[in-house]
């Protein structure tokens, strides 16, 4: 560091001894020593054991189409919201950014929570129904895929929109003009010019929000019923309930592998240093 | 997209479902009853009464304050380095090595913290804050490196070649040249650091045992009890310890210099 001139590269080196000791060491050696108890052959016995149980097979079937669901969620409500925001200045811009960067900042279990109270047997929406005579029981809305649908969905909500927003942030408005000085409609320009353009972000935006999603716990344990078991879930409570470490170690293992194959996807596609929304 | 009405129409719905559970937890924690109805029909302050009233809950904003504290300095610190690494040297796969600094918040957080667990418990260090602070500074660490890798690019390069040309040390460069520019963004990175620390949930979870509870935990522990009011005050805690730290970060973005400011989150 007190070198004249000399190359600053040294200093990464802090942080790569923090997250080489309290994270790689961790993962390497929990693995190593969870799955090293027993001889090769009889570990990958098990692995396909657990892999292949009924409970790992629906938690898996569960996890990724509940993945999929608030990956198209998210991109559909999200869209309109990040072209209105690459398209707005001034104060309109400012409150739809704040109400996005708002949720966003808010912890995890503060976010489920609210959803909770609202989604409720007795929430506010039920207490709404109700009142307005819509309904005479109260609607299922929590504790089912519904529930976990709602709140993942808020929670990955913001990842989406600031990614596409990053995308179209770059994409010219004079091209879309001159569309329509060509003599196209709105609706032909935006689907010819705009949106492939925006298709960058949308590949990005729906990789991230499936990565986060695949790896969910928090949300899906508060407001999912007891069938709708996430792997992360599964994982927690190998851990906790059955002390099972080897099935949480063969569980964990694959979500790990899906997730950086995933991550290595959307390395390649995306500029990482742009993630979440960063440096906008 | 076509006809305009439709757009604006949608965006103030979005906001409005974006805005209304945080908005509404926070009115339903002024609530004066022991039910949770909205609009209350009394309020009071009873409910963060009985949260700062109860010792076990001010153990938990202590836990929750220590540990986040130290996982903001060591992130912060390591962060700056690494972010002005990143950003001043010639070495080669730096994208490779950002995107490897990232992963403690791509890796399921499950993942991380059983792993954590795995290590803690064998060195009996269950419940000590210093070490979860040490744990959290590894989650925080992405949040600062990004924040940081977008304010030293606005850097000027040639501010610190004339320092070095002038004898300045390369230490001297950071402390007199690079920190004092870098400073606005330097704050960010360290509220937005004490924030991911202060909200996990997960890791804080199996490392915290009895003893070091921070609050999430223990709303996440309440939560699978029954959904009491005391909830409502705690989170709207929490939301304004948010919204403090978007504020003072909003205040640091303005004293950047013009060239600097312009950008939006």
């Amino acid at each position: 560091m007190s070198q004249r001139m000399g190359d600053p590269a040294l200093m990464i080196l802090p942080a790569f001894a923090l997250l080489g000791a309290l994270f790689v060491v961790p993962l390497v050696w929990f693995f190593i020593g969870v799955l090293s108890e027993e001889s090769p052959g009889e570990m990958i016995e098990r692995g396909v054991a657990v892999l292949s149980s009924r409970a790992a097979v629906t938690a898996l079937i569960t996890t990724n189409w509940i993945a999929l669901l608030v990956t198209g969620v998210t991109l559909l409500a999200g869209y309109p919201i990040a072209y209105y925001l690459a398209m707005s200045t001034g104060w309109r811009f400012a409150v739809v950014l704040f109400c996005i960067i708002v949720p966003y900042f808010t912890s995890v279990i503060v976010r489920t929570y609210s959803w909770m109270v609202l989604l409720g047997r007795n929430g506010l929406i039920n207490q709404a129904l109700r009142a307005a005579g819509l309904t005479d029981a109260p609607l299922p809305l929590l504790y089912n895929k519904f529930g976990i649908l709602i709140g993942m969905s808020y929670v990955l909500m913001p990842y989406m929109i600031l990614t596409l927003y990053a995308a179209m942030r770059g994409i010219d408005p004079s091209l879309v003009r001159a569309a329509h000085g060509l003599g196209a409609s709105r609706a032909y320009a935006f689907w010819k010019v705009y949106f492939p353009l925006s298709l960058h972000g949308v590949v990005s935006g729906s990789l991230i929000v499936f990565i986060l999603a695949i790896g969910f716990f928090i949300t899906p344990a508060l407001m999912g019923g007891p069938s709708d078991v996430m792997i992360a879930m599964l994982i927690e409570r190998a851990v906790e309930i059955t002390l099972d470490w080897p099935s949480a170690a063969f569980m964990s293992l694959l979500l790990l592998a899906a997730t950086l194959l995933l991550y290595a996807i959307y390395y390649k596609v995306t500029d990482v240093r742009r993630m979440m929304g960063a440096a906008t | 997209m076509n006809g305009r009405g439709f757009l604006p129409v949608y965006i103030g719905l979005a906001c409005l479902v974006l805005m209304a559970p945080i908005v509404i937890v926070c009115v339903l924690a002024f609530s004066g009853q022991g039910y949770l109805r909205f609009p209350p029909e009394s309020l009071s302050l009873r409910w963060f009464a009985a949260f700062f009233g109860d010792g076990r809950w001010r153990q938990s904003l202590w836990s929750s304050t220590m540990i986040a504290l130290i996982a903001c300095a060591i992130s912060t610190v390591l962060g700056f380095f690494a972010a002005y690494a990143l950003v001043r040297s010639d070495m080669r796969a730096k994208k490779m090595m950002l995107s490897f600094m990232l992963l403690p918040i791509i890796i399921p957080h499950v993942i991380t913290a059983i792993a954590m667990y795995f290590l803690t418990a064998r060195f009996g260090l269950v419940g000590n804050v210093v070490w979860i602070g040490l744990c959290h500074a590894v989650v925080a660490l992405p949040v600062v490196v990004l924040i940081l890798l977008s304010a030293m690019q606005a850097v000027d390069l040639n501010l610190e070649r004339a320092a070095l040309s002038l004898g300045a040390s390369r230490a001297r460069v950071l402390l007199r040249v690079v920190i004092p520019i870098a400073l606005p963004g330097i704050l960010s990175a360290a509220l937005f650091a004490f924030l991911a620390s202060f909200d996990e949930l997960i890791i804080a979870l199996f490392l915290s045992g009895a003893r070091a509870q921070t609050l999430p935990v223990r709303i996440w522990n309440s939560l699978h009890l029954e959904i009491e009011p005391v909830i409502a005050a705690v989170s709207a805690f929490l939301i304004a310890v948010t919204g403090v730290v978007l504020l003072v970060d909003g205040a640091v973005r303005r004293l950047r210099a013009p060239s600097m400011a312009g950008g939006a989150a």
